[in-house]
């Protein structure tokens, strides 16, 4: 197997051929933050916070879809990046109605924990309180879009893993949102199999079981990318 | 199809021809001012006169002047005349006989039509643009037979020869372009036109699809050809039923002449062409989202690479090209690379289409060779504002692009002169704006238009725009300190810097460029502050150029 070497905030590391800058500096235990990312489905290279600087590259690099390239120059900590970083967690927080008081993914959310981590401690830009629904259609679950981050991981989970593609992205803008079966409520989706993936898969207190209470929300998100890792390689057994 | 039925339709087309014609406008703008109803009363004039024999009324495209539509002008003598009704036929009538008439006479040599140097619109005013044999008398699908009579990488040589950079809006070498597609392996492959023209203000392309369809085909024609292409789609916003139909109308018409389809000129080249009508998103005109919508899907950008020469429709290599691009090749291949790369600057070659509209006083569509400065397009073909206030400044590549003072409207137009002067070439775009105008406004104003039409896939894009939009709201009703504006400069660093497609990374520009040269507008709306606050210590520079 072809492998490259590249350097990555000046260690150097070496990766497979093919694979991205997000995977080469999380086996070399870099931390680069991420939202969209989720082990086991495709990219969609869109909450934008994994960003890094490629050297001789004119534009910042989304290191979950930048294939690594022998003697390529990487930094993932620079002052601008950081700060770039707080500013799109600032944003999502304005976007949509987060009181993580009284959320059910209080202290197990991942927006909550980079907010954290980054050094986001307050919010510079006006809230939007948009006007958004909650359906509690579903029997098990439910979806609060109130705290939806829109990191599509829910869609491509249910359609890449679990093959139903009960979710899509309606709408355009800061008005886009999730729907299930093309705008149906989720109780009455026909393609849904309650399998639960999506709950899995969801960073945010967005998509949750039902009867859960502020920060019960607890997720095993490894699953995911195990059952894909499972059933590539046909290995069941941990 | 061969080379001498060709020539044969041309030669019936031109010995049919009466030796006067009285062409009337039938395009968007002077339809939508009653023009189909001004060619019906002139044929019945020509008729009533008894004049049949010499004389014949026909509907043609877009002669560019439309702000004074519906246009009329007879031939040969070339008068022009504007604001036709359909009482004014009878007297256009008798003016081939030497009479008077009330109807508005345009000077036919004024600089708004003999500053122009019309390659792609050379047709444009005096064909008829529903009809094949119109545009093969006129030298239609000439260019094709050329091409087929080389082999595909010496027409890939001749177009990055010619200098020919996409009109789309980057300037992305056009030459270079086709031969990654060509040298990717052979198999399927197919061919977009990108005819999806979002940018408010702007309808060069739309016009080029109205005045010359088949231009645009035989272009992409020749692309499939040079790329090893078989299939070829159109996509057209549905916005635009004019040029959807006359669209529609030159595929059946070239397939049914044998220019599209199988075994085109005798050879083995074969080219289907379909329409794909848009539901008018403005992202939908960025290459990797209007793939998605052909193929039926949700119309988002996803990153590149891959780009779509690698891998596009379906996954497949795809050669994506816009409208004015597209009808640019016939000419080339016609009259060789040397003669197109012989016109323009340096770096800029050929002819730019630019859609004139804002504070001027010939509103309309232009084009001009590449260097002519933007005050000759502004003053002389523009013929300056409508009611002789000052130009302020010149609004070119619309949400992506950014405005230009006055004092530098002596900048030559080519893609490195506008894109160091804070805007770009963009698709042609052109608004004039007069000493009434705010720019404040004028950058919330397409502000409103990035946070409407961002696809809200990404978040600096989705959210971004929103937010600076918010921020100029406030600026604009005066009630932001420098504290907002310092958050308004580092927020268009952030938008420009982290999106992921050019709709986002470009929505900044507008209020950038107006921040670069009127800083001064912004100044003196803002408000003191209500209380002291620190300085803000940011790692993102707080100036804009
Ligand atoms: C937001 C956005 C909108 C665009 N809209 C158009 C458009 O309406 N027409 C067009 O030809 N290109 C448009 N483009 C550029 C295309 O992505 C692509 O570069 C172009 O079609 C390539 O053709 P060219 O090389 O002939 O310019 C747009 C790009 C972006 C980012
Ligand atoms: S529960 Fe399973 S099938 Fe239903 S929407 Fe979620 S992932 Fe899809
Ligand atoms: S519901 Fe959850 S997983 Fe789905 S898009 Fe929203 S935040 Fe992401
Ligand atoms: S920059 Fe805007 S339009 Fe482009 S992908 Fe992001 S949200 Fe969509
Ligand atoms: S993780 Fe790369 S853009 Fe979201
Ligand atoms: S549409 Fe008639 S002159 Fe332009």
């Amino acid at each position: 197997m072809a492998v490259v070497t590249l350097t990555i905030d000046d260690k150097p590391v070496s990766a497979r051929a093919g694979e991205s800058v997000l995977a080469a500096a999380r086996e070399a235990g870099i931390r680069i933050p991420t939202l969209c990312h989720l082990d086991g489905v495709s990219e969609a290279a869109a909450c934008r916070l994994c960003l890094v600087q490629v050297e001789g590259r004119g534009r910042l690099q989304a290191a979950c879809v930048t294939e690594t390239a022998e003697g390529m120059i990487v930094r993932t900590q620079t002052d601008t990046l950081r700060e770039y970083r707080r500013m799109i967690l600032e944003l999502l927080f304005t976007e949509g109605n987060h009181v993580c008081a009284v959320c059910v993914a209080n202290g197990n959310c991942e927006l909550q924990s980079l907010a954290a981590e980054q050094g986001m401690d307050h919010v510079r830009y006006p809230y939007l309180n948009p006007a958004r629904t909650v359906d509690v259609s579903h029997k098990q679950y439910a979806i609060d879009h109130n705290r939806c981050i829109l990191c599509t991981r829910c869609v491509r989970t249910c359609d890449e893993i679990e093959g139903a593609h009960t979710w899509d992205v309606a709408g355009r803008g800061t008005l886009s949102h999730i729907v299930a079966d093309m705008g149906q409520p989720w109780g009455d989706s026909v393609t849904c199999t309650s399998c639960g993936k999506c709950v899995q898969a969801c960073p945010t207190g967005a998509l949750f079981r039902q009867g859960s209470t502020v920060a019960e929300m607890t997720r095993d998100r490894e699953k995911l990318a195990d059952l894909v890792t499972a059933r590539r390689d046909k290995k069941w057994t941990v | 199809m061969d080379h001498d039925e060709l020539q044969r339709i041309a030669s019936v087309e031109r010995a049919a021809a009466k030796p006067v014609e009285i062409r009337c406008c039938t395009s968007s703008g002077c339809r939508a001012s009653g023009s189909a109803e001004v060619l019906k009363q002139l044929r019945s004039a020509v008729q009533a006169k008894g004049l049949s024999d010499r004389v014949t009324a026909v509907g043609v495209g877009c002669p560019g002047l439309c702000s004074a539509g519906p246009v009329v002008s007879t031939h040969p003598d070339g008068a022009i005349f504007g604001k036709v009704t359909a009482d004014h036929a009878e007297g256009i009538v008798s003016t081939l006989s030497g009479e008077s008439t009330n109807a508005v006479r345009i000077d036919p040599n004024q600089p708004f039509f003999a500053k122009q140097f019309r390659i792609v619109r050379a047709t444009a005013g005096q064909i008829d643009p529903e009809r094949i044999e119109s545009y093969i008398a006129a030298d239609g699908y000439a260019g094709l037979y050329q091409a087929l009579q080389q082999r595909p990488d010496e027409i890939v040589a001749d177009v990055t020869a010619s200098g020919l950079r996409g009109r789309g809006g980057a300037g992305y070498p056009t030459g270079l372009k086709w031969a990654t597609v060509a040298k990717m392996p052979p198999g399927q492959k197919y061919v977009i036109c990108n005819g999806d023209e979002g940018d408010p203000g702007a309808f060069m392309d739309r016009s080029v699809m109205e005045d010359a369809p088949h231009q645009v085909l035989e272009g992409m024609a020749i692309a499939a050809y040079a790329v090893g292409a078989n299939q070829g789609y159109v996509y057209v916003r549905a916005e635009y039923p004019l040029a959807i139909e006359r669209l529609q109308a030159a595929i059946h018409q070239a397939t049914k002449a044998g220019l599209l389809g199988g075994n085109i000129f005798q050879t083995p080249f074969e080219f289907k062409v379909e329409i794909r009508i848009g539901a008018g998103a403005f992202v939908c005109g960025e290459e990797t989202a209007l793939i998605a919508s052909v193929q039926g899907l949700r119309g988002t950008p996803r990153p590149r690479p891959p780009y779509p020469a690698e891998s596009g429709l379906w996954d497949r290599p795809t050669l994506i090209n816009n409208v004015e691009t597209f009808a640019t090749i016939p000419a080339i291949l016609r009259n060789g690379s040397d003669w197109f790369a012989g016109i323009g600057t340096g770096t800029s070659k050929g002819t730019k289409i630019f859609s004139l509209t804002g504070k001027v006083k010939n509103a309309g569509l232009v084009e001009v060779p590449m260097g002519t400065t933007l005050r000759e397009v502004v003053e002389q073909l523009g013929g300056g504002t409508a009611d002789g206030r000052a130009v302020k400044a010149v609004q070119t590549g619309g949400p992506s692009g950014g405005c230009i003072p006055a004092d530098l409207l002596d900048t030559p137009i080519d893609y490195e002169s506008l894109g160091k002067i804070g805007s770009i070439m963009g698709s042609g775009g052109m608004i004039v704006m007069d000493d009434t105008d705010r720019m404040p406004e004028v950058a919330r104003f397409f502000m409103e238009f990035c946070a409407d039409e961002s696809c809200g896939k990404c978040v600096p894009c989705r959210v971004g725009t929103v937010q600076l939009h918010g921020l100029l709201t406030k600026l604009v009703e005066k009630r932001a300190t420098r504290h907002d504006l310092d958050l308004l400069i580092e927020l268009c660093h952030l938008v420009k810097d982290t999106s992921l497609c050019g709709l986002g990374q470009s929505a900044p520009n507008p209020v950038m460029s107006t921040l670069r040269y009127f800083a001064g507008e912004y100044e003196a709306l803002l408000q003191p502050e209500e209380f002291a606050r620190p300085p803000r210590r940011s790692t993102i520079p707080l100036t804009v150029v």
